[in-house]
């Protein structure tokens, strides 16, 4: 499953980058996206554990910039 | 500005003239003869450097703090934090001169510098947001004959809608009743309105100008024009390209590179004992001022974002990032002819007979022969035909792909073609060598003669082709399925370069391959260009697939990689020209940024660059490079 989400105070570029490797890496992801200009994370992953999956994502990206919320 | 960003600023402000005070105070009043010794004068200018300190930087301490926690060391919060609290800390050497106006400033001056890049990023999202801001909020349906508005996204394919004047067209669908002039510059940039009547197609997004229009509705929301621009845009910059993906991984090597060579140079050469610790400490803490590559990594993507968003408003849809950047060193130019240099709409322009007299009769024959085909040149010989089509007297239509049609018309057997089809059929006629398309005409087997059709090419054509050659295009080329002679004398009139004709279909996707493997020569990259209705497998096979006069046509915005909203070519230039544009300015950001930076870390190393010098480097640099990158969003009509 593909799903796009909007991220909330995504402030510093770099962050950005960071954050995607990150959430690449993360167990049953097959390709992330973080797109730093319109603020959006494309996930496409397993689709049976997509909810658990998100939940490792945001934790990824409150690791790397506290303030930035997925909003779904 | 958002609620977050005044607060920052408000905050800034307050530690800016806080610490202007405190600067003044400690400058220019005798502290140390007030406090009696030189050292509690120290330690008081240290307690106020620390107020305008806090109040700018106490922020970034904090995450610094939660990010060593969470093991994400040497991200820029950590990087500065330790910068700064440094420049404090070297009060407690008594040797070294003190640094906590410098610590201070450079809390403040990065904290300047995140406001600044928050604010520009956000406009520029703003400012192209409202330049694709062609999304419809409502459509007018009819419910038991009063007019409702309604989410577009609800109303069904087959709908009625109506749409006033002023108001947007919000669904892609057919004019069933009244005319009107539609608006399309949102979509194409072009400025000259467009009139539509009963039965013309509409597309969402454009704007009702004049009259009231009833329109039935063809595609849901979804699929409607509108929301596949939006998506097409909005995507565009998740296709990183190149130097984009470049910049990052060098990001990911600078940073600890970069505060390695602090860490030796803060220790190594006090052991070596080559002069005092707090001296080198100080460059090394120069150095980690310098080491957060932002300026770098911000300014890539909002240049293309920009580059994107600019070309956009002209009607030119660029489908990523990468593309735009494969644009910029575009050598080759191939075109496909018909609809992309010529308007695609034949006109037959003279008849030949082969005996004086039967012009009326080989019109009539080709019309008739012709009478059930959708082909622009059978359209073209129906609309010359002055007489009416009488169906009956027409039996047995076999139409040759690539040749032409036969059919016995009134008893007799009539071949209308090229070339090739009197060949095959075995008659006799005149070679010519008359410009334009030629359909010869002949009835049982006796040739009478041929008619000329012409496609004549588009008013901007020339101009187009020129403004290529100009923006460094070396080679531009014409792929069509024409007679060599039409097709060199169309070309020789644009001034395009090389021309390939005679070819099928299939025939093009060869060519193109042929000219893409072009020998070791070749550096550039080759675009296509095409309408993109059965252009598909050479749009994707070409390094950029151009697809023109897309209004409405999903197979195009599919399948290209540019999609070019109106037919012009002349756009292509434009294109090329946004795309160069973008490149240079990134080139520029990148040797600008990193030319600064390794001078100033040179010169912090060898002891002559201070803080200051440093903190101007990093947060300068970025708001600069931001600038700059700013600079590709605007683009010349």
């Amino acid at each position: 499953m593909r799903k796009t989400f909007k991220l909330n105070d995504l402030d510093c570029a770099n962050c950005a980058a960071k954050m995607q490797e990150v959430i690449s890496k993360i167990d049953g992801v097959t390709s992330a996206n973080v797109n730093f200009m319109m603020q959006k994370l494309t996930i496409d992953a397993d689709s049976e554990r997509f909810d658990a999956i998100v939940d490792a994502a945001q934790a990824a990206i409150s690791k790397i910039e506290p303030d930035c919320t997925i909003v779904r | 500005m958002n609620k977050k960003q005044r607060r920052m600023r408000n905050r800034i402000v307050i530690a800016l003239v806080l610490f202007a005070i405190v600067y003044a105070v400690t400058e220019f009043l005798p502290l140390d003869s007030w406090l009696g010794s030189a050292r509690a004068a120290v330690y008081v200018e240290f307690a106020l450097f620390l107020v305008p300190y806090l109040i700018a930087g106490y922020d970034v301490l904090l995450r610094a703090g939660r990010n060593i926690k969470s093991g994400h060391m040497l991200d820029e919060n950590f990087l500065m934090s330790v910068a700064t609290i440094g420049a404090f800390s070297l009060v407690l050497f008594p040797d070294s001169g003190p640094h906590m106006a410098e610590g201070a400033a450079v809390m403040l001056f990065y904290q300047v510098g995140e406001l600044f890049q928050s604010y520009a990023v956000g406009k520029s999202r703003q400012s192209i947001a409202e330049m694709m801001d062609i999304a419809p909020d409502y459509a007018n349906v009819m419910d038991d004959g009063r007019l409702v508005q309604v989410d577009p996204t609800e109303v069904a394919v087959g709908s009625r809608i109506v749409v006033k004047a002023g108001e947007r067209v919000p669904l892609d669908g057919v004019v069933v009743d009244g005319t009107s002039q539609l608006d399309t510059s949102a979509l194409t940039g072009e400025s000259l309105p467009r009139t539509v009547e009963p039965g013309s197609d509409v597309i969402s997004g454009c704007v009702n100008m004049t009259g009231l229009l009833t329109v039935e509705t063809t595609k849901p929301f979804g699929e409607s024009t509108v929301s596949r621009i939006l998506e097409l845009v909005e995507n565009a910059s998740d296709k990183k390209a190149r130097t984009e993906n470049f910049i990052t991984r060098f990001a990911r090597w600078y940073t600890p590179i970069v505060v390695g060579i602090a860490a030796l140079l803060a220790v190594i050469p006090p052991l070596a004992g080559m002069g005092s610790w707090s001296d080198w400490v100080f460059r090394g803490l120069t150095f980690l001022v310098v080491s957060c590559p932002c300026a770098l990594v911000i300014s890539v993507p909002l240049s293309f974002f920009g580059g994107i968003g600019g070309a956009s408003k002209l009607g030119i849809l660029v489908k990523g990032s990468n593309y735009l950047e494969a644009l910029a060193s575009v050598d080759t130019v191939v075109f496909d002819k018909t609809g992309t240099l010529t308007n695609g709409s034949f006109v037959v322009t003279s008849v030949k007979p082969a005996h004086p007299g039967d012009e009326e009769r080989i019109l009539r024959l080709a019309a008739h022969a012709e009478a059930f085909s959708d082909h622009p040149i059978a359209l073209s010989v129906r609309a010359a035909f002055s007489g009416d089509i009488d169906t009956a007297q027409i039996c047995d239509v076999e139409e040759r792909s690539g040749h032409g049609v036969m059919a016995t018309i009134g008893g007799e057997r009539v071949s209308v073609g090229n070339d090739k089809l009197m060949h095959t059929c075995g008659i006799i006629f005149d070679e010519t060598d008359t410009q334009g398309t030629v359909l010869h005409v002949a009835a049982n087997g006796t040739y009478l003669g041929f008619i000329v059709i012409a496609d004549e090419p588009k008013p901007d054509a020339v101009a187009a082709i020129r403004a290529l050659h100009e923006a460094g295009v070396r080679r531009t080329v014409m792929l069509t399925g024409d007679r060599l002679a039409a097709a060199q004398s169309v070309a020789s009139r644009l001034g395009i370069d090389e021309v390939h004709a005679q070819l099928l279909p299939q025939d093009k996707v060869e060519e193109v391959e042929r000219l893409l493997s072009g020998g070791a020569a070749r550096t550039g990259k080759l675009a296509f260009v095409g309408d993109g209705i059965n252009d598909a497998p050479v749009l994707t096979r070409a390094d950029v697939g151009i697809a023109m006069g897309a209004m409405g046509s999903d197979a195009a915005i599919e399948a290209a990689d540019v999609v070019l909203m109106d037919d012009k070519p002349s756009n292509i230039a434009r294109a090329i020209r946004i795309s160069r544009k973008t490149m240079r300015i990134v080139w520029q950001n990148i040797v600008f940024a990193l030319g600064v930076k390794f001078a100033v870390l040179v010169l912090a190393a060898i002891g002559v660059a201070n803080m200051w010098l440093a903190v101007f480097a990093d947060v300068g640099v970025a708001i600069l490079a931001i600038l700059n990158a700013m600079r590709c969003m605007n683009v010349r009509k």
